[in-house]
């Protein structure tokens, strides 16, 4: 070899540099199966879905039922909560959009929009706070309808202090969006499936 | 010191050909029997050798609790009960494990708060501080992924809350606690995967506290006059002199841990984990592990949730820049006056953080009552604001300046000087041979 050759880009130069990108790209090749099995297998993708019957949930009454593994708050609320959640001005809202998987991403957080027309009674929401995902506990917060010393409806998360009124939006605390509403449906007039 | 030759001479004819295959008794001679060591080091420099030992403990009971545990969300609560109740000796080896990881913290602060004091991370041991920065953080995950896996309420809520922080990453939050937790919350697949990890991670610190301590061969130790050995007359072989120093606090520090064992085994754990898991609500209140109450302080002090997320990582992450913040090129606590006092404020600040850590966020601080909402208290809150500011401030503000403005105490010509200025004071002014 002379070295001329030797200074500038030969051959063999050229082979280096392609077996080591042929090495490195399959080398990242070969990491995603190893990051792709930590996500969600086959059987958590499989419970999809949940029904529940809204007729037993008396006025002013929620239960908690659990969807993939989180609870869901469903609450059928008193004419004062929905009241409460309607007088609210949307520049009040710390949030301003809906998080109501039924609807378009840009919606406002209106009451109307956190819930199913001509149902307003009934809340359907995740009980996850969005800030690090506590259960907030409800008919708790400075946003709840307060009667003499009873609270109706509003949550408030026990972890770091974040306050939801009574249409599960955010209002105080360090949480940054409304509690999530997931995708659900109503089979017949008090029947609904969550997923 | 590196370089430092061995006086290794193999005495039979079998260590003679095993030595021309494997040197490996020529190593041991030359970097731990015979290393040359500041003849001044004082007790805190036996934290590094109970840490050792600490980590070899965890190791050990760790990896003889895995025969008996389950790692399965049915399972692992009531086999860990198992462990109490029906194994030989369980209940003796899970609260060496699980106050041993107390240990194990308390010894690696008064670690890291001896290298701050004493300037150990200064130049030439940036890199040496840097990787024991790096274990640590490799330690806090370990023990946050350990303190799951007995799947009580604070188990499942504390890596619920911690593995949410990833969710205030814009865009790909989501996406990524999804991955982590394997589904739609802490389930099944993130308790399979925690101990998978947990199991992991202590050797992968084994691996990182080998690289530890040959840097700390390769620059030596630092000392407490935090002046360089100038000769052979500074040092003193490590064994005896250092072998038997450590040996002897390890003792005492392994009293100080049968006290914890014996006679308060739950005290630094919360009842509540003694409750299995249940994903469906959360404890009235949940806070982490003492040793971790300080950056959950931070997390807190910030109102916006990302913020909080990377106030809470910058400040320990802070620690691998603490090296080029310190401006001031005089190493040792000792001779720096002004530095001094700013230092011992810095550590009663990191114990009010802690304190802060540990309350509701709306109550008096020091006290279950709720304050007034829209009024000025002195709340857990805005304790932990006040203290988190601080502490930023001592690594972004008062040490660069302090390096500037302080005049420092004249340093002695050596560490013999000094030693001997300890002991015969008028022999200080006898000039070194």
């Amino acid at each position: 070899m002379s070295t001329a050759e030797h200074a500038e880009t030969n051959r063999r130069d050229f082979l280096y540099i392609a077996t080591g990108s042929v090495a490195a790209v399959g080398a990242a090749l070969a990491v995603w199966p190893f990051i792709n099995q930590m996500n969600p297998d086959a059987s958590v993708l499989a419970l999809a879905s949940v029904e529940v019957d809204l007729a037993p949930i008396a006025e002013g009454q929620e239960i908690t039922i659990k969807w993939r593994g989180n609870p869901v708050f469903v609450r059928h609320r008193l004419p004062a909560e929905i009241e409460a959640a309607n007088k609210v001005a949307l520049s009040d809202l710390k949030d301003p959009l809906a998080r109501n998987a039924n609807l378009s991403d840009g919606d406002p957080a209106t009451d109307a929009n956190r819930v199913v027309g001509g149902k307003e009674q009934y809340l359907v929401m995740m009980g996850v706070c969005t800030h690090l995902g506590c259960v907030p506990i409800g008919n708790e917060g400075e946003y709840a309808v307060v009667e003499g010393n009873v609270r109706h409806g509003g949550w408030f998360c026990p972890c770091h202090g974040s306050n939801y009124d009574t249409a599960g939006r955010i209002r105080k605390g360090p949480a940054p969006e409304n509690l999530h509403i997931p995708q659900y449906a109503y089979l017949s007039d008090s029947k609904i499936r969550i997923g | 010191m590196s370089g430092h030759a061995s006086n290794y001479q193999p005495k039979s004819a079998f260590a003679k050909w095993f030595h021309e295959r494997l040197p490996i008794m020529d190593m041991v001679q030359g970097q731990a029997l015979d290393f040359p060591t500041p003849k001044n080091l004082n007790y805190f420099w036996t934290f590094g050798g109970i840490l050792a030992v600490m980590l070899v403990i965890q190791i050990i009971t760790g990896v003889v609790l895995v025969m008996h545990y389950t790692p399965h969300v049915d399972m692992a609560f009531n086999s860990v009960e198992h462990i109490m109740r029906d194994v030989n000796s369980g209940w003796l080896l899970r609260y060496m494990h699980a106050n041993g990881a107390s240990m194990f913290f308390i010894a690696v602060y008064i670690h890291m708060f001896r290298g701050m004091y004493y300037g150990s991370y200064k130049a030439p041991r940036e890199v040496l501080w840097m990787i024991g920065v790096l274990i640590y953080l490799v330690m806090m995950a370990t023990a946050f992924m350990g303190y799951v896996l007995p799947w009580g309420q604070m188990s499942f809520w504390g890596a619920k809350v911690i593995t949410n922080l990833f969710s205030a990453i814009p865009f790909f939050g989501e996406s990524i606690t999804t991955l982590l937790w394997g589904g739609y919350s802490v389930d099944n697949p993130t308790l399979n995967r925690f101990f998978s990890l947990h199991f992991l991670l202590p050797f992968v610190i084994a691996g990182l506290v080998i690289l530890h301590i040959w840097a700390l061969h390769v620059v030596g130790n630092n000392n407490p006059t935090g002046v360089s050995v100038k000769g052979p007359q500074d040092t003193v072989p490590f064994s005896p002199y250092y072998t038997v120093k450590d040996a002897f606090a390890i003792v005492i520090f392994l009293m100080f841990f049968a006290l914890w064992v014996f006679f308060a085994p739950n005290y630094l754990g919360h009842a509540v984990n003694y409750q299995e898991a249940n994903p469906l609500v959360t404890p009235a209140h949940i806070v982490p592990e003492w040793y971790f109450l300080p950056f959950y302080a931070i997390l807190r002090a910030i109102p916006d949730k990302l913020g909080g997320v990377i106030a809470m990582f910058a400040s320990i992450l802070i620690l691998f820049v603490l090296p080029w913040l310190d401006t001031s090129k005089v190493r040792s606590g000792n001779y720096r006056p002004i530095f001094r006092q700013f230092f011992w404020l810095f550590a009663i600040n990191c114990v009010i953080l802690g304190f802060a850590g540990s309350g509701a966020p709306d109550s008096y601080f020091m006290s279950h009552e709720a304050a007034p909402p829209d009024q000025w208290a002195l709340t857990y809150k805005l304790v932990g604001q006040i203290a988190t500011a601080y502490y930023f401030a001592h690594f972004l503000v008062i040490l660069p300046l302090l390096g500037l403005l302080e005049t420092p105490k004249p340093l002695p010509a050596s560490i013999s000087d000094a030693v001997l200025a300890e002991s015969h004071p008028s022999a200080a002014a006898v000039p070194a041979e």
